[in-house]
């Protein structure tokens, strides 16, 4: 399974902005097995980084043990109404995606 | 004498680059690690001093070990990383996060766990650590399958 589209959301609370973002991914830890009884490879999201107008305030190492399409939440000091959010990833097989939305 | 500088400033920027780059490399030796003591050595933790600042929370018991949300946070002051280990899993440790200014050090996602285990959460200030753990009894596993 390719990675898919990612989904964001950023929404403005009490003195903290909250980010949730969704990303499509198998997220393989190597170990499960194919109808056939093959070892599927591993394959999962390895970095993730979340960007503010620009500036990295998040960089995360994930390892296999994080949930097949992962959900993630992170808040943010502050923020303001249309902050521009950026959220990418890379995973052990050179893919990467990334997604962008303005802070509600 | 141009070109010198060149050369010079050159070795220069990539002398600068490479702290950086390994910074947000993926920590190979840590996440291959089999046990909590090897991962967390590999991330330069010597000790952890427990903290009720160091806060986790997560399910008493997750039916489905594939997806057992974890909401992890630090109200040590000055926290600039967590890490979560999830002490009985083939590969102990989760996720690392940094945070820098602008980020409130908190995270929320979604992990699998293969067996009822503890799941450490650190908290790096000022160098040193600040630890919590936290059981999860689990039914069904999900690293296999």
């Amino acid at each position: 399974m390719a990675a898919g589209p990612m989904k964001m959301r950023a929404l403005l609370g009490q003195g903290y902005t909250d980010i949730r973002v969704l990303m499509n991914h198998p997220m393989e830890t190597g170990q499960r097995k194919d109808p056939d009884g093959k070892l599927v490879p591993m394959h999962f999201i390895q970095n993730l980084t979340v960007k503010v107008n620009g500036r990295t305030v998040v960089d995360a190492q994930i390892s296999q043990a994080v949930s097949r399409n992962p959900v993630f939440s992170f808040r943010l000091k502050g923020g303001a109404k249309g902050d521009k959010i950026e959220v990418s990833w890379l995973d052990n097989q050179g893919e990467s995606n990334s997604t962008e939305a303005a802070v509600a | 004498m141009n070109r010198l500088r060149r050369t010079l400033l050159a070795a220069l920027a990539l002398g600068l680059a490479r702290p950086l780059a390994a910074l947000a490399a993926w920590n190979k030796d840590a996440f291959g690690a089999k046990t909590p003591g090897d991962a967390l050595k590999s991330l330069g933790v010597a000790g952890a001093t427990p903290s009720k600042e160091v806060v986790i929370d997560a399910p008493e018991i997750a039916e489905n070990g594939a997806v057992v949300p974890i909401e992890v946070s630090s109200a040590v002051p000055g926290t600039t990383a967590l890490i979560v280990v999830i002490e009985k899993n083939p590969f102990p440790l989760a996720s690392r996060f940094d945070f820098r200014d602008g980020a409130l050090p908190y995270a929320k996602l979604n992990v699998k766990m293969g067996e009822t285990s503890d799941i450490r959460v650190l908290a790096e200030a000022a160098g040193k650590y600040y630890s919590a753990t936290k059981e999860v009894k689990v039914t069904i596993g999900g690293c296999g399958g």
